[in-house]
């Protein structure tokens, strides 16, 4: 027996023990299993151009898709709201995905409730559901704005928010001023970037365009804020704060729209905060008069920036900007728009990551990158690694449009690095392994999912995406702006550097390389 | 400090009772009349809680429910690792549940076992408009092609395909008879159906029956020649490897098993069961079904066990020996003799950190009941329980076996509730799962996930035992918890005062 109350061996250790391995053996008789010589043939096959080709063919089947669906990004986005419970319609279960899905990668609490539809209401519809449960989360929860959004099964069976809510309110659910915006995200249109899109964009809708006809629509009286939508985003808790420091550094006055960096990031000090922080629902209404709004995702507000924009703002769009040409102009817009000067201390930061990428080029120069992801996060990555000198190879976009696919390819004809790369919108991680294993790459980026594919393929995995489960802490580091470039750098360093390290190490063969100095 | 060594039976009841009156109080009075029901003081003697069960939630409020089809696919069928499990609608569910449950497998993934990939048909609108039926088609013809070496497939389907009005069982079957006989199971688990992910399991027990047991002989049935030892482990889904940390038990007994479900297990041995001699039934909730079904048509026996904690194995050992010959009661004895001397020394080493220590659980499945048991022979006490998704026979079980007179019984307990009942308990550890784990942190209150045991596990048998008691006592006596409150406000404002 292996196990001792001194030194406790759990599932890394213990199954490894011969007990347990002759255990293992003897299951297998009951398993039917293949046999092992088959099980290599085919293994060996699915790493071929023949398999590629099959694989690349499929038309009906998605094996280890990269992406989510709209709800989730809905109650992403609600969640930046001062005081605000994100309520979605449907069938309970989802929500309590969302919940799981949002806790495992901050590491946080996750707030959100369902009207909990059973089959009575697929039948009769879920007004009932609606209205009982708009009372009791008012309630209990004591929100400052309950953010209405669908699951696919209220959708199919065609339930109007719009109707419900009023329906609801003229019941006594809530009062009758108590902001109720919605949106309806079917799960079976787009992913959890357009379920971000369609919430932020009720939101603001419900407080500018008059909150479901029960007020006036805002009158905009242009001052000078700016506006900033950061977007669907793992890393929204680092993200958000560098671009408020950024913000006050230059002395412009701005809103930060669906601000959840709070409420992701909760002190542990004896008490449960269910809401902290958020864009306060006075300044989301304000919002309307601001001079412009800076999107940091465009593929997460292009229903809500045509919105701003038919309220006569100035709309910009960014692609997650990563490193120091994004940053630049995200900075020269900001000083543009604003009229502030770029101040000194942003100039020395972007001569510290300049300095720091001169420094370290020469590990990157040449390396080929596979990289996998939400659109902006994708195409903001490959930006910084044409800048690095690296070579991206295969960028793969689940809920990449074709528009995504267009704007990658001029991005990659801009640089003779981004020459021999092909973009794959719409494609998902059992093809990503068909390219690995028949083009491969020196490195892999993308979320935790990738592990399979480091496991099967050899590709190390750097990890930056959503969801990060198995890594901890990640998102509290900014990886926009001159700070969060440097950030970025540095994880794709220290991969190499492990890895130069791992190849070297073997002792009396291949440690002369085992350097001191890299 | 336990509460039952400043209190007394009575005052801990009337203090319950008061906290059952206090969270009533915020809910309109509809709701308020319909939870009560679901919120009791565990009396002595009594034959069950007392409270009200499997009924549905409540809307608007923070259930941590469930749906069917986390039922089917996230807890029965999702661990059968050599079949194909497909997600069937959009994209979401399958995602949400990829990998999160900690299922042990060994195999090839992606090869001849598939358990931690996520098939999907990524319903679009035109799917939801036309209907699903010739997409799956499709969708079967390619696993076919580049998973060759799957025995099977499941089609899960999410809330559209009821909706929608798809025929899954006819593509299932005329893509069944197309194969050559090929295993093809569709199950209905949508997410509306029924109030928690309970009904799904029902489901997918069901799929079971129809779709396994009464399928006619293929030529791929296992060939093993029976022997009177032959059992099967049902309800146990291996998680950080649960299953096997109680196999290995059964079988230095002298029992052999010949199917594990669903935890590691495969087709062959879902296939072979009915020749089991007796059927051994760790998560009475989610398979009672399918070993009352075996029962009945297969004249196998069964019979529950709990292997958390060195007092409920031995107990469970003798009980599952007690349907065999001395050879076998023998061999139990063997195995409680043997692991005596860990379950001695993990004792000795955690109980003094542990003692006195009080729990609140609420979990889904066996959990709330089985693992008092554990608790106890650490010297813990369990203060309070609850089930996601129980049944009144579930509360029944733990009445008449687990819980103490006064516990606070809680089903299908939401976020405001819960957080309410640790806010005055002050427990020393809550069990609970990932959605509860920072919100009690946050507080301040030491949280082990009793659903995934967060990274760590087994928990089951007597290995199992050891690591539970470790991570109890990490969680509990992590330095962490001391510096929670900042110094400057910890101090009383009069200390600080008198030295101004």
């Amino acid at each position: 027996m292996a196990q001792s109350a001194e030194h406790v061996l759990d599932h890394l250790e213990l199954f490894r023990g011969p007990e347990y391995q002759q255990m293992l053996a003897k299951k297998k008789i009951f398993e039917n299993p293949r046999d092992p010589a088959e099980v290599e043939r085919i293994k060996e096959w699915t790493k071929t151009a023949e398999y590629r080709e099959k694989n690349f063919a499929r038309e009906a089947l998605a094996v280890n898709p990269a992406k989510a669906c709209q709800p989730l990004g809905a109650v992403f986005a609600s969640v930046g709201f001062e005081g605000t419970l994100p309520f979605v319609h449907g069938s309970q279960g989802c929500v309590a995905y969302y919940r799981s899905h949002l806790s495992r990668h901050f590491k946080e609490p996750s707030s959100c409730v369902s009207s909990s539809m059973t089959e009575d209401a697929a039948v009769f519809g879920g007004l009932n559901n609606m209205t009982d449960g708009l009372a009791n989360s008012y309630n209990m929860y004591k929100p400052k704005m309950i953010a209405v959004s669908t699951t696919c099964m209220a959708e199919v069976i065609g339930d109007d928010l719009n109707a419900f809510i009023k329906t609801s309110k003229e019941k006594g659910s809530v009062p009758a001023d108590f902001d109720v915006p919605f949106a309806h995200t079917p799960a079976f249109v787009g992913s959890h970037v357009t379920g971000y899109d369609n919430a932020l964009k009720g939101i603001l809708e419900h407080f500018w365009d008059g909150k479901a006809g029960t007020a006036p629509k805002l009158e905009r009286k242009q001052n000078g804020a700016i506006n900033i939508i950061g977007g669907f985003d793992g890393y929204t808790v680092g993200n958000l704060r560098e671009i408020k420091r950024i913000l006050a550094l230059m002395g412009i006055q701005h809103t930060i729209l669906a601000d959840n960096s709070e409420v992701f990031d909760t002190p542990t000090d004896g008490e449960f905060r269910m809401y902290d922080g958020g864009t306060t629902l006075e300044d989301a209404a304000n919002a309307v008069h601001a001079k412009a709004t800076i999107s940091m995702q465009q593929w997460c507000t292009e229903k809500t920036l045509p919105f701003v924009a038919e309220h006569g703002q100035d709309v910009v769009s960014f692609n997650y900007p990563v490193g120091i040409s994004a940053t630049d102009d995200f900075i020269v817009a900001l000083s543009r728009i604003s009229g502030k000067e770029i101040p000194e201390q942003l100039a020395r930061e972007r001569g510290r990551l300049v300095d720091a990428i001169a420094d370290s080029s020469a590990h990157i120069h040449g390396k080929k990158f596979a990289i996998y992801g939400d659109p902006d996060l994708c195409y903001g990555l490959t930006a910084f690694l044409l800048e690095l000198g690296a070579e991206p190879t295969h960028v793969l976009s689940t809920n990449g449009s074709k528009a995504w696919h267009e704007k990658m390819q001029v991005l990659l004809a801009s640089s003779p690095f981004g020459q021999g790369c092909q973009a794959y919108p719409g494609r998902d991680l059992w093809h990503m392994r068909s390219l690995l294993f028949t083009e491969p790459v020196d490195f892999l980026i993308g979320n935790t999912y990738g592990k399979y594919l480091e496991r099967d393929t050899g590709t190390p995995l750097i990890r930056i995406g959503f969801p990060v489960f198995d890594r901890h802490h990640h998102h509290r580091s900014p990886l926009w702006g001159y700070q969060g470039g440097l950030n970025v750098l540095v994880k794709i360093l220290d991969k190499i550097f492990d890895e130069m390290d791992k190849k070297t190490n073997v002792l009396g063969k291949t440690d002369y390389s085992f350097d001191i100095i890299r | 400090m336990s509460l039952a060594t400043t209190q007394s039976i009575a005052e801990i009841r009337a203090r319950n009772k008061e906290l059952i009156e206090e969270v009533l109080k915020v809910y309109p009075e509809k709701t308020a009349k319909r939870r009560a029901k679901h919120l009791n003081v565990h009396q002595a003697g009594k034959s069950d809680c007392g409270v009200k069960s499997n009924i549905k939630s409540i809307p608007g409020v923070m259930t941590i429910r469930g749906c069917a089809y986390a039922g089917s696919k996230g807890v029965v069928w999702g661990p059968i690792k050599d079949m194909v499990h497909i997600s069937h609608g959009p994209v979401g569910c399958g995602q949400y549940s990829w990998g999160s449950r900690r299922n042990y497998y060994v195999g090839t993934t992606g090869i001849d076992s598939f358990v931690t990939l996520q098939f999907t048909s990524d319903f679009q609108e035109k799917d939801i408009v036309f209907g699903g039926d010739k997409k799956l088609v499709k969708i079967l013809d390619e696993i076919q092609e580049l998973f060759p070496l799957n025995n099977g497939i499941t089609i899960q389907s999410e809330c559209p395909i009821g909706l929608i009005g798809d025929d899954i069982e006819a593509v299932s079957r005329a893509k069944s008879k197309e194969y050559g006989g090929k295993t093809i199971v569709p199950v209905r688990c949508e997410g509306f159906r029924g109030v928690s992910q309970s009904l799904g399991h029902h489901i997918a027990n069901d799929a079971v029956r129809d779709w396994i047991f009464d399928k006619p002989e293929s030529d791929g049935k296992p060939t093993f020649e029976p022997t009177p030892y032959d059992v099967a482990i049902i309800g146990d889904y291996n998680i950080g490897g649960d299953a096997w940390s109680s196999r290995i038990l059964l079988e230095e007994m002298g029992l052999r098993v010949i199917a594990q479900w669903s935890g590691d297990g495969s087709l062959a041995e879902l296939e072979a069961t009915p020749k089991a001699k007796l059927n051994i039934l760790h998560c009475y909730r989610s398979m009672n079904y399918i070993s009352r079904h075996m029962e009945e048509k297969f004249g196998i026996p069964w019979c529950e066990y709990n292997f958390f904690g060195p007092s409920k194995i031995a107990e469970s050992l003798r009980k599952i020996a007690g349907y065999f010959d001395d050879k076998i009661k023998e061999g139990a004895e063997r195995v409680i003799e043997k692991y005596q001397p860990l379950v001695n020394a993990v004792i000795a080493k955690y109980r003094p950190r542990l003692e006195g220590k009080t729990v609140m659980l609420y979990v889904g499945g066996l959990r709330p009941r089985h693992v008092i048991g554990a608790y106890e022979d650490l010297g813990m006490e369990v203060i309070g329980t609850g089930y996601e998704f129980g049944h009144n026979d579930d509360y029944q079980r733990t009445a008449q076996h687990y819980v103490k007179d006064s516990t606070l019984i809680y089903d299908d307990v939401n976020g405001y509730e819960f957080e309410h009942f640790v806010e005055k308990l002050q427990p020393d550890l809550v069990g609970s799962g990932i959605k509860e784990k920072y919100v009690f942190q946050k507080m301040g209150v030491p949280f082990r996930q009793m659903h995934s045991w967060d990274y760590s596990g087994p928990y089951h048998g007597y290995d199992g035992f050891a690591i539970f008691a470790r991570d109890m006592d990490m969680a509990i006596n992590s330095p962490v918890w001391k510096k929670t409150k900042a110094p400057w406000k910890e101090a009383s404002r009069a200390k600080l005062l008198a030295a101004e």
